[in-house]
Formats: C-alpha cells, sequence, structure tokens
C-alpha cells in the first residue's frame, strides 16, 4: 500500500466481519424469498398518465375534416424554441388556412403556449410520449400527421379546480 | 453384473463423455440465467423475463447474438496467444468433470456403467493438477491483449489464483485422513457407509470435517474468481480485466468457462463433502463397485436416476450459495486477499491438518470404531475449532487493514494480521 493511504482504526471490540456478514447474507436471502418488486413491465403495462401531461401535438378538425387552424401566426409568435412552420394561404372563400404547417417535436420543449394562445383551439398538446423515430427528418409532423394523431387532447385545467386553487 | 469391459467399455465411455458435455453445458446455460434471476431478485427486481417463459430462453437469445457479434482483434493483442486464452479458461473447467461421479452405476444388458467419465486412480489430485491450468486461461488473456487493465486484471488473477490453490490443496488433506483413498466413487462410498458393520445411516463429511469445507469453499470462490474474490475482473477498477479486450464468443467462452468452474466446484463440494449422489435416510442406494470388479448393493436404472437427482439439488443449492454470496459481500481489497491467503488460510489449514490428524490418531489410540461416534468425536472438535475460527474473524483479528502491517515488517502474522 502506497504510504498515503488513511487508515481508520478500528476498536477491536466494535469490528464484526461475520455477523456483519451474515446480516447481509440473511437481508438478500430474505429479499429473494419474497421480493417487494416495484418493477413495471413497460410495453404491456402503461403509465395513467395525468389528464394535463403535455405531449405529443395534435390538431383538431371540423366535421368535414379540415384542420381548424385559421393561420392567424399566433402560436409561432409565442413558441419560444421557435419549433413551429406556419405558412399561410386564403381560399376562394376568402378563409384563411395553413398551406404549411409544420411541428418540429425533437426542438419542441412542451410549455404547451400554442396550445394557450390558439384562438381557435386548433393546435392542442396530447397525452401521450410513445414518439420514438429511426431519422430526425421523422420527427417534424406535418400538418396531415398531426391531424392523423388519435391520442387524448391535454386539459389546460384540472375540471375538479378550474382556478387552479 | 459385472462392470462393462472391452469395446462395451469403449462406447460406454464415449456415450458418458457426449451425454456428461451436454449435461454441463446445459447446467452452465441455466446457472446464467440463475444467476440473473436471483440476482435481480434480491434486489427486488425481475431480472430478464422477456424472452420465453420466465425469461429462460434469454441465455439461447444470448447465445445467438454473441455468435452474430462482430469480433474485434485488438492491434496490440498478440494473435496466437490472444485467441487460444478463451479455450484455456474453458478447457481446464470442463474436463474437470471427468472425475466426478454423478449417480450410481447404471446396469445395462453389456454390464454395470459407472456413472464417472473416468474413475482416475489418483482421484482428486486430478481435481488440483487441472484446476491449476485454469489460470493459464486468465494470465494469458490479460497479457495478449495489450492493454493494461487486461494485464493487471490478469496479473492479479495469477497470483490469486496461485495462491488459494494451496489452500485448496491442504483442505483436502484431512480428507485423505479420514478416507485413506483420493478416488471420488470411494469417497461417496466411505459417506455412505462409515461403519466397520453394515451401514444403517450416511455419514457426510461436512460433520467430522466442518471447517475443512469451510476451508475449500473459500479457496474454492478464490479459484473460480466469483465475489468477494473477483480481483482479476474488479470491473470497477480494472473494467473488467483479463477480458477487457474480449469480444462476441471469445467474451462468451470465457463466462462459460467460469460459469463451467462455478458448477465443478459445486460439484466436488457435493462429493467431497455432501455425500456425492447419496440420498439421506435411505440405504438402498449403498452401491459400490470395488476394484476388482465385484459389486456390491443392487444397481438398477430408477436409482441412478434417483441418485443423479439428489446429485442435481445438492450442486443447484451450492450454486445458489455461490451466486448468494457474490450479490451480498463486497469484494476484497487486493492486499486483504493476499493477507488472507498466505497469513492466514495456509497456516489455518496447516494447524487444522494437525488437529485431526491428533484426533484421528487419538480416537484410534482410544478404538472407537469407524462410525458413528468416531463421526461425533471429529464433529464435536470442528464445531470447537469452527467456534474459535468465526470468533477471531468476526473480530477482525485476522484480517485487518493494509498500510499498518506493510510499514511493521516482520511480527505475527496471525497477529497483525497485515
Amino acid at each position: 500500500m502506497p504510504g498515503d493511504v488513511k487508515v481508520v482504526e478500528r476498536p477491536r471490540a466494535e469490528s464484526s466481519y461475520v455477523r456483519a456478514a451474515a446480516k447481509g447474507m440473511s437481508i438478500t436471502m430474505r429479499h429473494l424469498l419474497s421480493p417487494n418488486k416495484k418493477t413495471q413491465q413497460y410495453p404491456d403495462e402503461k403509465w395513467e398518465l395525468a389528464p394535463r401531461t403535455r405531449g405529443t401535438h395534435r390538431m383538431a378538425v371540423h366535421e368535414d375534416g379540415r384542420a381548424k387552424c385559421v393561420a392567424c401566426g399566433l402560436c409561432p409568435t409565442v413558441c419560444p424554441v421557435n419549433c413551429i412552420k406556419l405558412v399561410p394561404a386564403e381560399d376562394e372563400n376568402g378563409e384563411r388556412y395553413a398551406a404549411i404547417y409544420e411541428i418540429d417535436e425533437f426542438r419542441c420543449i412542451f410549455c404547451g403556449y400554442c396550445q394557450e394562445v390558439c384562438p381557435v383551439e386548433a393546435i392542442h398538446l396530447g397525452v401521450h410520449y410513445e414518439n420514438a423515430e429511426y431519422s430526425r427528418e421523422r420527427w417534424v409532423y406535418d400538418l396531415e400527421r398531426l391531424v392523423e394523431q388519435e391520442h387524448d387532447v391535454t386539459a389546460l385545467w384540472d375540471p375538479q379546480d378550474p382556478a387552479s386553487q | 453384473m459385472n462392470p462393462v469391459t472391452g469395446g462395451a467399455f469403449v462406447l460406454a465411455t464415449v456415450g458418458k463423455v457426449m451425454i456428461f458435455f451436454t449435461m454441463l453445458m446445459l447446467a452452465v446455460m441455466l446457472a446464467t440465467i440463475f444467476e440473473r434471476k436471483v440476482c435481480g431478485f434480491m434486489q427486488d427486481r425481475s431480472g430478464p423475463n422477456r424472452v420465453g417463459p420466465w425469461g429462460l430462453l434469454q441465455v439461447i437469445a444470448d447465445g445467438l447474438k454473441n455468435l452474430l457479434k462482430e469480433e474485434t482483434m485488438p492491434e496490440q493483442a498478440v494473435r496466437p496467444f490472444f485467441l487460444l486464452a478463451p479455450v484455456l479458461a474453458i478447457v481446464p473447467a470442463t474436463i474437470l468433470f471427468a472425475v466426478i461421479p454423478f449417480a450410481s452405476p447404471l446396469p445395462t444388458q453389456w454390464g454395470l456403467v459407472e456413472m464417472i467419465v473416468a474413475d482416475v486412480p489418483i482421484g482428486f489430485l486430478y481435481v488440483l493438477a487441472i484446476g491449476s491450468i485454469g489460470v493459464y486461461g486468465v494470465a494469458m488473456g490479460g497479457w495478449a491483449s495489450g492493454s493494461k487493465y487486461s494485464l493487471l486484471g490478469g496479473l492479479r488473477g495469477s497470483a490469486q489464483m496461485v495462491s488459494y490453490e494451496v489452500a485448496l490443496a491442504l483442505s483436502l488433506v484431512p480428507l485423505i485422513l479420514l478416507t485413506g483413498d483420493v478416488r471420488a466413487p470411494e469417497i461417496v462410498s466411505m459417506q455412505q457407509t462409515f461403519t466397520a458393520g453394515p451401514a444403517t445411516y450416511s455419514t457426510w463429511f461436512v460433520f467430522p470435517l466442518l471447517v475443512g469445507l469451510f476451508f475449500f469453499f473459500v479457496s474454492g470462490l478464490a479459484e473460480t474468481n466469483r465475489l468477494p474474490f473477483d480481483m482479476p475482473e474488479a470491473e470497477a477498477e480494472l473494467i473488467t480485466g483479463y477480458h477487457t479486450e474480449y469480444s462476441a464468443m471469445k467474451f462468451s467462452m470465457f463466462m462459460i468457462g467460469e460459469f463451467a468452474h462455478v458448477i465443478t466446484v459445486a460439484a466436488l463440494v457435493t462429493v467431497f463433502f455432501l455425500g456425492g449422489w447419496d440420498i439421506p435416510f435411505w440405504q438402498g442406494d449403498n452401491i459400490r463397485v470395488l476394484s476388482d470388479g465385484t459389486v456390491i448393493g443392487e444397481p438398477t436404472w430408477w436409482k441412478t436416476l434417483l441418485t443423479l437427482g439428489a446429485f442435481g439439488v445438492k450442486t443447484s443449492l451450492l450454486v445458489l450459495v455461490f451466486v448468494w454470496i457474490r450479490w451480498t459481500l463486497p469484494r476484497f481489497r487486493y492486499d486483504q486477499l493476499m493477507d488472507l491467503g498466505w497469513k492466514f488460510m495456509l497456516e489455518a489449514v496447516t494447524v487444522y491438518i494437525l488437529v485431526i490428524a491428533f484426533v484421528i490418531l487419538g480416537i484410534e489410540a482410544v478404538g472407537i470404531p469407524a462410525g458413528g461416534w468416531y463421526a461425533f468425536v471429529l464433529f464435536l472438535v470442528n464445531l470447537g475449532l469452527a467456534g474459535a475460527l468465526f470468533f477471531a474473524m468476526d473480530r477482525g483479528t485476522l484480517i485487518r487493514g493494509g498500510a499498518k502491517g506493510a510499514k511493521s515488517a516482520g511480527g505475527d502474522a496471525a497477529g497483525q494480521g497485515g
């Protein structure tokens, strides 16, 4: 041993090797016989997510299947990380719609501002987190894909406590 | 019925080699999943449970993965020795199994087949000799990898295995004193009928040689490089030591070697101290083949199966103890390990041999015949020794911190304990 190792001198009466080892062995055996398992078998069992969980976005649609978005431009403005790309357009009736609407879920911090700011309750965050992809490009959700999402949308407030008290 | 001879003997031996090798490899596979399951449960986890029922097919999945993975060859590695090391790790561990009797002899129409691959006259001396070869796999793997960590692991491993080899061999001397024979089947037979007259009970040598079992088991732990003696691996310090640079199937071979070694040591403890394939409280399995070919007892095929089961149960329980110790006790520091080996185990085993020799001499001088009282006196002596040993060890009289002892050169080894 090198000379500068600090050695703690323990009084002989206080030291216990065999008893301590035996105690450890009894603890492990107790756990072997009646394990106190908390493991969640993830793909088979899933978490009950809270209704206000903020996850993957989802676009609300009208009854005829058109996205509710009116391309007002509030969500890309409020977005703190600039992950929403919006190109507005107007149809023959003079109604605005989003020609391009893309959300980069990779960049998104799921703050929920877009949902709060949306005047027509079109864009929502969702109670959903399993969005793994094989490529980065797949993380950019276009309008079609946002419409296709089927999970529950995030509640903005707790129904039991609307004033958040 | 006489033991098989001639061509039938050769055929029977080849068959036994194949069957026992397959059995050992299956046991190794089960031991790996067993270890992972037990460790999981001890840590309140589930262990592997995704592949097959209770995760049993995980072993096959891992085996396939290891076969298909890329084999890396480090630039600094010395190629021939790098390739040879895994072989040297696996071969001694498996051929050790040749001298272990598994079950009572099996009667066939060509004659009686003994359930042991090679009943060599030198018995467990073969075990000690072949067991020592295992160190070459570790040392060679560590050196040929061309990595500093591997080299350190290999050096530690060889130092440790050579040190504990001594205690391992000496801890079996009391067994020779008691039985007067080194052949494993003879030792099993002695445990079944340790009396002058007809046997009415089994005398497993765990009782008359309790402390010997303790020394053998501790040395066995060190020999197999398992915790608390896994200095060659020491993943926290050496990134698993001697097999750091190995990948895919070569790494797998080291692991198979380790598990085969564990099973072999468990089987050896069973044979030497737990009655081998003897079924307790039943005298029907007292079958013995004398060296001149005469058979005592009535061998039948179902007795062979039953005794094989008894052997399997005992060995599995000992493997459980190995696993249990591994997932409970922390690793020794390296200097403590060497102190324990050279300054304590060696002396203690030597003293133990002397005590047992004198007690046996005394018993025979008094004139107690081989049997219950003979074993009981030895058992009492062992209990006393075990009590003293555990009291001394518990207070840390024998193993203590390193720096102080290292400075004060010389002095009473057992008192200072390094």
